[in-house]
């Protein structure tokens, strides 16, 4: 059976599983949105092609399937690199399709031609240019199979014109062989025994957990293993949802930003099992003074990890799910107790220092952006999938909103890419119609990719964009404040647009908060439309996100108030 | 920890951008290559890649951690120069003089190296040896006057 370039590409990206692609059409890839026109393919028409790689981002990290989009050739790939490069620091898995120019005219700086490969060679797991049409069917089997296996990752195919307009003898994808598999690791029994004989040991334990439980799908075995050991847990920014942020066990986000108790158990503890996480600057604080008195175990399903920035003294290969599941199992045919004295008294330290030091924020007449963010936990009982944009808009939502469900918290921890929130929020809603999805955003971050309100109020995505307007670059503002004498460089954005004409503007629906005591209606009102909204909450303009670590200096001296900085 | 030429091995799928994407680990991470040869082995869709770099054992750590896991890298090994065999090939242009003319000929036979061309006022000549071989015969002509060279990249078992 012969079939055309874009025969091939709809029916394998259906064999793989694919229901929707996010996208944006161009010359280059106009024979392959011919296609999806005549199937009727599921398709999401953004507004700006960044905004295609996040929703795609979104989709990913909500629904644990492979995100999808697909953009003309030029700039339209060159706007998707932000979008590749944020799921790239944080390990999602994507694949990003982008039109090219014609073969014969690649090199010859074309019309929309880019180097697009060649850019996103360093912020993709892998990609491809796809050369022969014969080439095709294989090439996106194996693009699906590498962005989802091992340590996931975005993997971008280019598609010259011309190899889509051809056709060939079509070859049933599922009996193709693909030319690289990715190593399976199992973690060692005999490593996962000298972790056992650590915990037996050890009087002061600390569970570190990240990005990998969650990508592992690996929640109910943490917990359990957390429950079995009694050992309290603390997860990174891309962890957060892992383990239950209710839990008694559980100790707040730690790093820069962590919660005071996060940061002293992770100082003062004598074993750290750390779990699918990579040890980054904004958790550790300075490096040679992270975890100093502990035993460190390191489970990682990417060798390169390990020992990269942390010397581990155990490090294991593999993933989150079958280590906890095997360390479970040793568990109990051991028939391990807890140590029930060193157990109460660790954990008794750890209720003193949540004692001395809990998560709060000065009373004002103003709106505090806290407050929002609790009323929005309260008001959603925890159960939404919040995405947020990045600054003290993205800590406060880390540390004030208590995730117990893995795939809710939507952030760019590595990249840090503001204007992330909003589309990648869109990509969620797709996946998950009839939850609850908010955007926390700050007056900054959700100009970046403000354009999709057009995107959303035309799928009727009833997304939430809860603005916490401050008129400043919020954390830039605290930067300046704390470290360049107040000096306020370019980071008053107070000519904001008025956010709620502007959601008018676009169809949806725009409401307005400016007192305190209009917070919580305010919230209420806008969730319970079924529409797109756009929330303006105008916040106390210098709040600071607290407690905070000063760069470069070591997590024993979290700090709680501004004044301690200053 | 001590910085030193280490020499590493990749066997890689034969493949249009694998070589660009091994020396984007590199130059990501600010490691210069400071030598590189690529040829394919027996099998033709098999490319070996031999680069030196300059850095310690942590360094060589990273940068097999970091090539291993690209698709298309098959196998990285690092090469100690104790337990393998290494060897550079070098063309060297050499000028001739009638004061120095005897030297070089001399450093010739010495080194067993092959002479490709002669002509009135300088000559080439090809030398092949290990690293320090190589060394000794760039010094010995340095002295005699070299005036132009071109070194080739490590081929090693």
């Amino acid at each position: 059976m012969k079939l055309t370039g874009p025969q091939i590409f709809t029916k394998t990206l259906r064999e793989e599983g694919v229901e929707i692609i996010f996208g944006f059409p161009g010359g280059a890839v106009l024979d392959i949105y011919d296609q999806i026109h005549k199937e009727n393919f599921p398709h999401i028409l953004v507004r700006h092609e960044q905004g295609a790689a996040h929703a795609a981002d979104g989709y990913a990290r909500s629904s644990g399937k492979v995100g999808v989009c697909l953009v003309t050739s030029g700039p339209g790939a060159t706007n998707t690199v932000t979008g590749i490069a944020t799921a790239y620091m944080d390990s999602v898995p994507m694949v990003i399709f982008t039109g090219q120019v014609t073969s014969p005219t690649i090199g010859t700086d074309a019309f929309q031609e880019a180097d697009i490969t060649g850019i996103t060679r360093p912020c993709t797991k892998h990609n491809f240019l796809v050369r022969n049409i014969e080439d095709l069917a294989k090439t996106l089997k194996e693009a699906f199979y590498i962005a989802r296996s091992g340590r996931p990752g975005p993997v971008l195919v280019d598609l010259p014109k011309d190899i889509m307009q051809s056709e060939t003898e079509y070859k049933e994808s599922n009996s193709l062989k693909l030319s690289f598999t990715e190593p399976k690791y199992s973690p060692d029994p005999k490593q996962l025994q000298q972790v056992l004989k650590l915990i037996k040991k050890a009087k002061r334990p600390v569970l570190l957990v990240g990005g990998g439980i969650v990508l592992g799908r690996a929640s109910s075995e943490l917990k359990e293993f957390a429950e079995k050991t009694k050992i309290p847990v603390t997860a990174t920014l891309m962890g957060l949802g892992g383990f239950p942020g209710t839990h008694p066990l559980w100790l707040g986000m730690p790093g820069m930003h962590g919660t005071y108790y996060a940061n002293m158990s992770i100082c003062n503890c004598d074993l750290m099992i750390t779990i699918g996480t990579r040890f980054s600057d904004r958790v550790t604080g300075k490096i040679s003074t992270f975890a100093s008195n502990a035993k460190i175990v390191h489970i990682d399903i990417d060798a390169a990890s390990i020992n990269k920035n942390v010397l581990a003294d155990i490090p294991i290969i593999s993933d989150a799910k079958s280590a906890l599941q095997q360390l479970n199992e040793m568990l109990d045919q051991n028939h391990f107790t807890v140590h029930e004295k060193e157990s109460k008294k660790w954990l008794n330290q750890i209720s003193e220092w949540k004692a001395y030091a809990p998560l709060t924020y000065p009373e004002g007449d103003k709106i505090k952006p806290q407050r929002v963010i609790e009323t929005l936990y309260k008001l959603t009982k925890g159960e939404a999938i919040i995405a947020t944009e990045v600054g003290q808009n993205q800590m406060w939502s880390a540390l004030y909103y208590h995730f117990d469900y893995p795939n809710t918290f939507l952030s760019s921890g590595g990249l840090g890419t503001m204007g992330y929130g909003f589309p990648a929020a869109i990509g969620a809603q797709v996946a998950f119609p009839d939850k609850t999805v908010v955007d926390i955003a700050g007056d900054g971050s959700i100009q970046m990719n403000i354009q999709e309100l057009a995107t959303a109020v035309n799928y009727k995505l009833p997304v939430k964009i809860v603005i916490l307007n401050n008129g400043y670059l919020g954390m830039v503002r605290q930067w300046q404040e704390l470290f360049y004498e107040k000096r306020y460089s370019h980071s008053d954005i107070s000519h904001n647009p008025d956010f709620v004409k502007l959601a008018e503007a676009y169809g949806a629906v725009g409401l307005r908060a400016t007192k305190p005591e209009e917070v919580e209606p305010t919230l209420k009102k806008g969730l319970n439309i079924p529409r797109t909204v756009v929330m303006d909450f105008h916040v106390e303009p210098e709040e600071g996100v607290f407690p905070m670590v000063k760069p470069g200096t070591s997590l024993i001296e979290t700090k709680l108030r501004k004044e301690e900085l200053l | 920890m001590e910085r030193k030429d280490q020499t590493i091995t990749f066997l890689v799928n034969n493949k249009p951008d694998v070589l660009a994407r091994i020396a984007g680990v590199f130059s990501a991470r600010s490691f210069n290559i400071e030598s590189i040869s690529a040829n394919i082995t027996m099998n033709p869709e098999i490319t070996k890649i031999i680069i030196v770099t300059r850095g310690d054992t942590a360094t060589v750590t990273k940068i097999k951690n970091q090539t291993k896991k690209l698709v298309d890298i098959l196998e990285v090994s690092h090469l100690k120069e104790k337990s393998s065999i290494q060897r550079e090939m070098i063309l060297i242009k050499v000028k001739l003089t009638n004061e120095n003319r005897g030297k070089v000929m001399e450093t010739i036979k010495d080194y067993n190296c092959r002479l490709i061309t002669v002509e009135a006022n300088h000559c080439v000549l090809e030398a092949t040896g290990n690293k320090n071989e190589i060394k000794n015969i760039l010094k010995r002509l340095e002295r005699l006057g070299i005036e132009d060279l071109s070194r080739s990249g490590i081929l090693a078992l």
